[in-house]
């Protein structure tokens, strides 16, 4: 047990390593940053002078090394757009997007499993078949469309919500959370529902699937035909066996969710990371983006690994086999 | 009160002249503030990088700096130069200017404004990314303390209209806090004048959430007036159009920047709004390689064809200007017959009207010139640096494949695409660009676009296709020593005529600055893009 615990957080060390090297790799093909800095009628020796000042001369092994090395004293340098420290930058856009992404797997949960229930106990039915169209769009529309599909209805149409931004926001105990006010609240609803789309019909579709399959297998069969009610069997037997696998692949999707952000967070103003990366793309801020992949990497493994540690506990099966 | 009322269907020259002379009407009365305050909203796609006057030189950063800090002179809305925090200036020889400032100017920490801040802001400007706005001045010496005077090595008939966006900072708050020299990308800590601001301006900024919103608030003790009624505003960052155009309908902001033009049939036709447009001081031309013996982005072809000046004028016969004007621009922008702006000094009407589409004399000239059967090669756009510019690309792509040079439009991000075309490289064939000399002078696009590539002095720099002409050099050089406005103009005329029968410049069109507006907010345009906001009403 806990040598497979070392041994997956070693492996996530590992990983996030090579992340770390590949971005670095990635943002040196991304674009010029000193077309930012420069004002454009700068001289070649003004260029020249900024690429060595910068270290932009140097191998990008040796600035790759050194990069790591500020990596663990928290110094991540200062953006080339803004000039502000980049730990500072993204400390203070992370609240945003983890609200958004809360709120946006709450909003999925809350849809997803009843709706993925039914369709799975009543696959035959017309309201079934109904939200399994439904949930066709939730797969082939792009999220920039559905967020401005919902600006044009709720916002310019019915008035409800706001278009952009997140509302009044309160500082509590260092986070700055929107989700204490009325217009936080407000300013919530249209970008999280759009964010949740893609994943309340991921999760329908994967419970269904799941609930189908089990309502076939043999322990369902026997429990039938020992005479257990229709609701105790469903809710007791086969969704027990059908939500592991979807807690999991929950799990994972929440790296998604914070991945997928940036369109939405773009579409809605959302002043998240995912915004912050859009801009910092822009003006090829190499610094900022490398760390912004960096980090969803980082999201990404951490989850991956938790859940992996988890999962024995959930399964018994798994915790027999490490043992 | 000041009203830049504009419809599409007016003509434009029409509309500018109407809107400056309502504009430099009530300037020139300078009428007393409507009296009781409003608020005003107002969203934009990009937000200012820092509030550090001297770090970059960047539009957007003058655009949101210009309500909080103050330079010695700037352009007023009719274009021409308008006393700020001096008073007047004259060149007392050729190699000096004298400026007097202006009496009684506080900033906000409450500190007086004098020579000594000149001198200081002078020296720090030069350390940042400002450096080559003050290029040619050598040193500024402070005579009293309201006046100073600009020592340069060679004389320079238009200094005031380049320290247009040069602000003025206080010495002492700079020391106090640590701020002596301007933001750099390689420090190692955030500098205080980053986040921080004390100016001389109409406004302070009260509060700040970097590329998100920014808040000002007016200042009673400004020297000045405002002449609109804004007294608290906020500018809201909204990148993606549609939501900008959503926030305006639903009235969260009372005006937003950078319409796209297809959106502005949609704005128009909503009640209570309105657009309102402005020349952008922005040209947009297409610049071949005309250095390199070989097509490197292109084929079939021997050797280079660019460098045939008929070749050049049949590109420029292929484009079909007006059709780029009103399909892709949907009217909001103007057909150019040189690389600069009809308001730029140097532009003249003859001039800057280009040549209608003549498909038949465009491909004579092909023929004639032995490429009658076409080449091949790529055009370097841009996909997100001005108004429907990848839609621009590849009309132009299109209209030049009517005389058989077979385009491939390559429409990166500005950062990717600086870096391939900029120098030291010039990694292009064919490129899209775009000028807007901060000066409206055309001297600044002649010695940093036209004159031959020269590494030492670092003149021609951005002469992306090599275009070598020794009697433009020689006209430049002229042009910059020249004390004498009518032999200037003469000057200027001479060599954008000679750019003009080179066809190394192929010219496109000029841009306009578009704005959608809440019916009754009243606003002055600026073809540097920026927001003045003491000069804007809105409804009570």
């Amino acid at each position: 047990m806990i040598l497979h615990a070392v041994e997956r957080i070693l492996q996530t060390l590992l990983v996030i390593l090579i992340i770390s090297f590949i971005a670095f790799m990635l943002i040196d093909t991304l674009g010029d940053p000193l077309g930012l800095l420069l004002p454009p009628d700068a001289s070649l020796a003004e260029r020249q002078a900024l690429t060595e000042r910068l270290g932009l001369d140097r191998p990008l092994l040796a600035r790759f090394a050194e990069f790591l090395a500020g990596l663990p004293r928290g110094d991540l340098g200062i953006s080339y757009r803004t000039q502000e420290e980049v730990s500072g930058m993204i400390a203070a856009r992370l609240p945003a997007t983890i609200e958004l992404a809360a709120v946006a797997l709450l909003i999925s949960l809350v849809v997803a499993i009843p709706a993925g229930i039914y369709t799975g106990v009543f696959p035959r039915s017309r309201f079934a078949r109904a939200i399994m169209f439904v949930s066709i769009a939730g797969v082939t529309l792009p999220n920039f469309v559905v967020g401005i599909l919902l600006i044009a209805i709720f916002s310019v149409q019915l008035g409800w919500f706001p278009s952009f931004g997140r509302g009044a926001t309160i500082v509590l105990g260092g986070w700055e959370t929107g989700l204490l006010t009325r217009s936080g609240w407000h300013a919530i609803i249209l970008p999280a529902l759009t964010l949740s789309l893609f994943q309340m019909t991921f999760i329908i579709r994967l419970l269904r699937t799941q609930l189908m399959e089990i309502g076939r297998s043999e322990h369902i069969r026997f429990a039938r035909a020992r005479g257990l009610g229709e609701a105790r069997l469903w809710f007791v037997y086969a969704l027990r066996n059908a939500l592991l696998p979807t807690i999991t692949m929950l799990a994972l999707q929440l790296g998604n969710i914070i991945a997928f952000s940036v369109v939405t967070e773009s579409v809605f103003a959302w002043p998240g990371i995912g915004t912050l990366f859009l801009q910092s793309v822009q003006a090829a801020d190499i610094r900022v983006i490398a760390i912004y992949l960096i980090f969803v990497g980082i999201v990404y493994m951490v989850i991956n690994l938790l859940v992996e540690l988890l999962y024995p506990l959930i399964d018994p099966r798994l915790r027999q086999r490490h043992a | 009160m000041i009203i830049i009322l504009n419809r599409p269907h007016e003509d434009a020259r029409m509309r500018s002249r109407l809107s400056l002379m309502m504009a430099s009407a009530s300037l020139a009365l300078m009428l007393p503030a409507a009296g009781s305050a409003a608020k005003f909203r107002f969203a934009g796609p990009l937000d200012a990088y820092t509030l550090d006057p001297h770090a970059i030189s960047n539009t957007l950063v003058f655009a949101v700096l210009r309500n909080v800090y103050e330079p010695l002179v700037q352009r007023g809305p009719d274009l021409s130069l308008q006393p700020v925090l001096a008073t007047e200036w004259t060149q007392v020889d050729p190699n000096t200017w004298e400026f007097k400032l202006r009496e009684g100017v506080t900033y906000s920490n409450g500190n007086p404004f004098n020579a000594d801040d000149v001198v200081f802001s002078f020296e720090r400007a030069k350390k940042g990314g400002m450096a080559s706005h003050l290029a040619e001045v050598a040193s500024i010496e402070k005579v009293d303390d309201l006046t100073v005077r600009f020592l340069s090595d060679l004389p320079n008939p238009i200094l005031p209209n380049q320290i247009v966006n040069w602000f003025m900072m206080d010495r002492e708050w700079a020391e106090a806090n640590g701020a002596t020299e301007p933001g750099q990308a390689d420090n190692t800590t955030e500098s205080f004048a980053n986040r921080n601001t004390n100016g001389t301006g109409a406004y302070v900024i009260s509060a700040r959430d970097p590329g998100v919103s920014t808040e000002f608030t007016a200042r009673p003790e400004w020297w000045g007036q405002i002449t609109g009624n804004v007294d608290k505003a906020t500018f809201f960052v909204i990148p993606n159009p549609a939501t900008r155009v959503s926030a305006l309908i639903t009235g969260e902001v009372e005006m937003i920047d950078g319409v796209p033009p297809q959106d502005t049939q949609r704005i128009e036709n909503t009640d209570g709004l309105r657009i309102a447009a402005t020349p952008d001081v922005r040209t947009v031309y297409i610049q071949p390689d005309v250095a390199r013996d070989t097509l490197i982005h292109g084929g079939g072809v021997e050797g280079n064809p660019f460098k045939d000046v008929r070749v050049r004028e049949a590109m420029t016969l292929a484009i079909d200007r007006d059709a780029i004007q009103s399909r892709i621009m949907r009217g909001y922008s103007t057909p150019v017959g040189l690389p600069i702006g009809k308001e730029v000094e140097g532009s003249t009407d003859a001039l800057n009207t280009p040549p209608p589409q003549d498909l038949e004399r465009a491909r004579a000239l092909m023929a004639e010139a032995g490429y009658g059967e076409g080449f091949d090669v790529a055009l370097d756009c841009t996909n997100d640096r001005f108004m429907n510019d990848e839609a621009t690309c590849l009309a132009v792509g299109s209209m030049l494949g009517e005389i058989g040079i077979r385009v491939t439009p390559r429409a990166q991000p500005t950062a990717r695409w600086a870096q391939q075309i900029n120098p030291p490289g010039y990694d292009t064939s064919l490129a899209m660009l775009s000028y807007a000399p901060y000066t409206y002078d055309g001297h600044q696009f002649l010695s940093s676009i036209a004159v031959t590539r020269n590494e030492e002095t670092g003149g021609g720099q951005f002469n992306i296709g090599g275009y070598s002409n020794p009697e433009v050099d020689r006209l430049t050089a002229e042009i910059g020593a020249e004390t004498d406005p009518e032999a200037r103009a003469a000057l200027l005329a001479e060599v954008f005529g000679l750019l003009k029968d080179d066809y190394a410049f192929i010219p496109l069109h000029q841009l306009q600055i578009l704005w959608g507006l809440k019916e009754g907010v009243e606003v002055v345009q600026l073809a540097d893009l920026s927001y003045p906001l003491a000069w804007f009403t809105v409804p009570e």
